[in-house]
């Protein structure tokens, strides 16, 4: 047998390919010592999880997901970075267990939620995951092994939370367990006519429901613009209220569609029908956990619906402040300038966490998903002048467009973030595709 | 079909490929196990991590390295110790090397076969013995698809497996009436620690894929299973191929 010859690519969950290549080891303390970057199961849109191009090797942790412990007392699990929340939610709600915090697919690591500080339906109430993190073992670049708490090397702690992998390579994540009364949710949606209307309607129900999040339909204009549906929910209560056992298969997109498939025309139609098949008022129902926490799950691969060219989403959030007239101006962008996103999500953020460089602060986020096309890095380019002009920021976990002279004005926090990695990694071995772009980097 | 759970397993190979995403399977359903293995440190890690998956107390770790043949009757009598009965003995653990590595250090031969045949077979011979005196029991043995012919590209390799496959078939037929149950395992390419860095072959599987795969044959109670399984069809078409074929062909 011989060594691989053909060329290898690997791209973010956006499907924008560039030479480079994993390393999936079953234990990570050697192959740590020397990698340039780690990645989790690749659920980042854009170049997060991507190599440098001088360096072209990923560590991928998938493989390396062992459980350490979890003590029933405190609720503490500990597990190894490439452990999959998908995996925790299997073995962990029959048990009465729930993530404390969970983003919209289930299908990432520990060491993924880690370095993103993903955030979900609770922000509102919970904060992000690293609220909910105890302990992180990280291998830094200057090749220690450290493991680090709120009280010890604290920096590395928030730097390493939210910091995108550029703190040095997460092998082992500790964090609290919720214990949750069943695994279906008592869910209300909710109509809704527009984009002021949601954001009011967003506020009311976070005083009542743990889990709120909105879907607008972006192409209508006029009246309806901003229209949506809003879907909140509880954890049912409810005496005997089952725990519906995990999908053991989905479907599955084999091929990439077209990529007129996803045009302006089709969006529209779907958005026209998902709308009308809510009825107007409130519905409520009750739904199990992976529906409501994870319906784009229910197909793998969906990202090949994007067809060869890809896709990125533009995710931003905007301080409470300016959230009002910020959203719209947004939204606004996004219809003058013909985007046709399929998917649009907005959610009110809690305050903002201690993740150094942790997207969320408190006002509202909103989320596109754009096919790639000729006009996408204008598009990008405009969102994020309205973005900068109303005191907000992007999601860099799905960014693949922002122009680094961008970045820095919306990124007041950038210069003590680089700080503490240039302690912990004096000679910048630890770098992204991402960084390069974003933070001047060595390629 | 039986779903037996709470099964008293022994299981050599736990710490790593296929037999990790296996064993993971084996205590989510229900069965205790006691892990063998030579690597004290990833014993113990597969050991914790079971513990969490299985929400029970970690399977006890003894001692074995198939290399050495001192090792293996003293390490069965502690796994029946602890588990007090043996429904079931998984050997995944194996050795792989390229034949080209072979011929270049020919010391590696004799420890192929050493740890693929000797160390299995005694460790079979020692864990039959045993069930059989208990009333039966099922073997599950990982082999090769490399066992279903001599092939140009792994001869030693592939006749190690050739004769544990064998033996695993030859024990099936002695000891059928007296409830031993045999189940040889061939997974065709499955990506794991043992490949990394080979070219993958068409087909080429997961582990986890491989565990579902060997769990269904087990419940089954089948003899012979191919996985991933489309290498099931692929090996029916080589072992039809004539030599002078096979004498050409590169694989
Ligand atoms: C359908 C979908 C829905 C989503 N919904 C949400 C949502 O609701 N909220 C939200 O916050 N996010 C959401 N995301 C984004 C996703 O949660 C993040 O991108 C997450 O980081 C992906 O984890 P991963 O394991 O796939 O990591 P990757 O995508 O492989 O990597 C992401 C980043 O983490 C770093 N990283 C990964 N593992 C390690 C490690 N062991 N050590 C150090 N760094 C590491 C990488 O270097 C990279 O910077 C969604 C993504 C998709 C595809
Ligand atoms: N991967 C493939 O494509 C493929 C294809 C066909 C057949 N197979 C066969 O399938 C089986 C499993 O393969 P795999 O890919 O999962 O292998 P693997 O990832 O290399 O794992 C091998 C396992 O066997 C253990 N082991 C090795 N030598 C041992 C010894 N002397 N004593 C005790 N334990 C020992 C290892 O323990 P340590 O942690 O101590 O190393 C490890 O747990 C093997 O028999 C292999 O030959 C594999």
């Amino acid at each position: 047998m011989t060594i691989q010859t053909t060329q290898p690519r690997l791209a973010g969950w956006g499907r924008q390919f560039r030479p480079a290549r994993e390393l999936t080891p079953e234990s990570l303390l050697a192959p740590s010592r020397d990698a340039v970057l780690s990645r989790g199961l690749g659920r980042a849109y854009g170049d997060s999880a991507l190599p440098p191009a001088s360096r072209p090797v990923v560590l991928t942790t998938r493989r390396a997901d062992h459980f350490v412990s979890f003590d029933a007392g405190t609720r503490e699990l500990r597990a190894e970075a490439g452990v999959s929340l998908a995996t925790i939610n299997r073995l962990f709600l029959p048990r009465g267990y729930f993530l404390p915090v969970t983003p919209g697919t289930q299908h990432v690591t520990l060491g993924g939620a880690v370095a993103a500080d993903v955030h979900g339906k609770n922000h509102h109430v919970d904060g992000g995951f690293g609220d909910h993190v105890t302990s992180l073992v990280v291998r830094v670049g200057d090749g220690r092994v450290i493991t680090c708490t709120r009280e010890r090397d604290a920096d590395l702690f928030w730097a390493t939370i939210g910091g995108m992998g550029l703190t040095g390579h997460v092998l082992e994540v500790g964090l609290t367990m919720r214990a949750v009364p069943s695994g279906v949710i008592d869910e209300e949606l909710t109509r809704v006519d527009g984009l002021e209307a949601f954001q009011d309607a967003l506020a009311v129900a976070a005083t009542r429901h743990r889990y709120t999040v909105g879907w607008i339909d972006c192409l209508t204009r006029g009246a309806s613009a901003g229209r949506g549906v809003l879907m909140a929910g509880d954890f049912s209560r409810a005496p005997g209220a089952p725990v519906p056992r995990a999908r053991e298969r989905v479907a599955r997109l084999r091929f990439e569609l077209p990529s007129w498939a996803l045009g302006r025309a089709t969006v529209r139609a779907f958005n026209e029908v998902h709308f009308r098949a809510f009825p107007r008022g409130t519905t409520r129902r009750s739904i199990g956990w992976e529906d409501f926490f994870y319906p784009l799950d229910r197909v793998d691969d969906w990202n090949l619906m994007y067809g060869s060219r890809g896709f990125t989403q533009y995710q931003c959030v905007l301080p409470e402040r300016s959230a009002r007239l910020g959203a719209a101006r947004v939204m606004n962008v996004l219809t003058r300038r013909g985007g046709a996103s399929f998917l649009c999500v907005i959610k009110d953020c809690g305050p903002e966490g201690r993740g150094m460089l942790s997207f969320p602060l408190k006002g509202i986020s909103i989320a596109l998903d754009l096919p790639l096309c000729d006009g996408t890095q204008a598009l990008v380019d405009a969102l994020n002048e309205e973005v900068i002009a109303h005191g907000g920021r992007i999601y860099l976990a799905k960014d693949s467009l922002t122009r680094r002279e961008h970045f820095a004005q919306m990124e007041p926090r950038l210069a003590a973030f680089q700080e503490v990695r240039r302690k912990w990694d004096p000679r910048r071995t630890i770098r992204s595709a991402q960084s390069v772009r974003l933070m001047g980097d060595a390629p | 079909m039986s779903h037996a759970t709470g099964r008293r397993v022994v299981f050599v190979g736990a710490t790593r490929g296929m037999g990790r995403a296996l064993s993971r399977r084996l205590v989510e359903r229900g069965d205790r196990l006691c892990l063998l293995g030579r690597d004290a440190g990833e014993l113990a890690r597969a050991a914790a991590d079971l513990g969490v998956r299985g929400a029970s107390a970690p399977p006890t770790t003894v001692a074995c390295d198939l290399s050495d043949p001192d090792t293996i009757e003293p390490a069965l009598d502690a796994a029946l110790a602890d588990l007090g009965r043996l429904d079931v003995v998984v050997v995944t653990a194996g050795e792989f090397a390229t034949q080209e590595a072979l011929e270049a250090e020919p010391s590696r031969v004799s420890r192929l076969f050493d740890v693929n045949v000797r160390g299995v077979v005694l460790l079979c011979e020692g864990a039959k013995r045993r069930m059989l005196a208990m009333g039966g029991g099922a073997l599950v043995v990982f082999t090769s698809v490399a066992g279903e012919r001599g092939r140009a590209s792994n001869v030693l390799y592939g006749a190690t497996k050739a004769a544990l496959s064998a033996y695993l078939e030859g024990l099936d037929h002695r000891h059928f009436r007296d409830g031993l149950r045999v189940l040889d395992v061939k997974p065709g390419f499955v990506r794991t620690s043992m490949t990394a860095g080979l070219r993958e072959p068409p087909f080429a599987g997961e582990p986890e894929q491989v565990a579902r795969d060997v769990e269904r044959a087990m419940d089954r109670q089948r003899s012979v299973v191919f996985t991933p399984r489309a290498w099931g069809p692929v090996m029916s078409v080589v072992r039809g191929l004539p030599r002078a074929v096979m004498r050409r062909a590169r694989f």
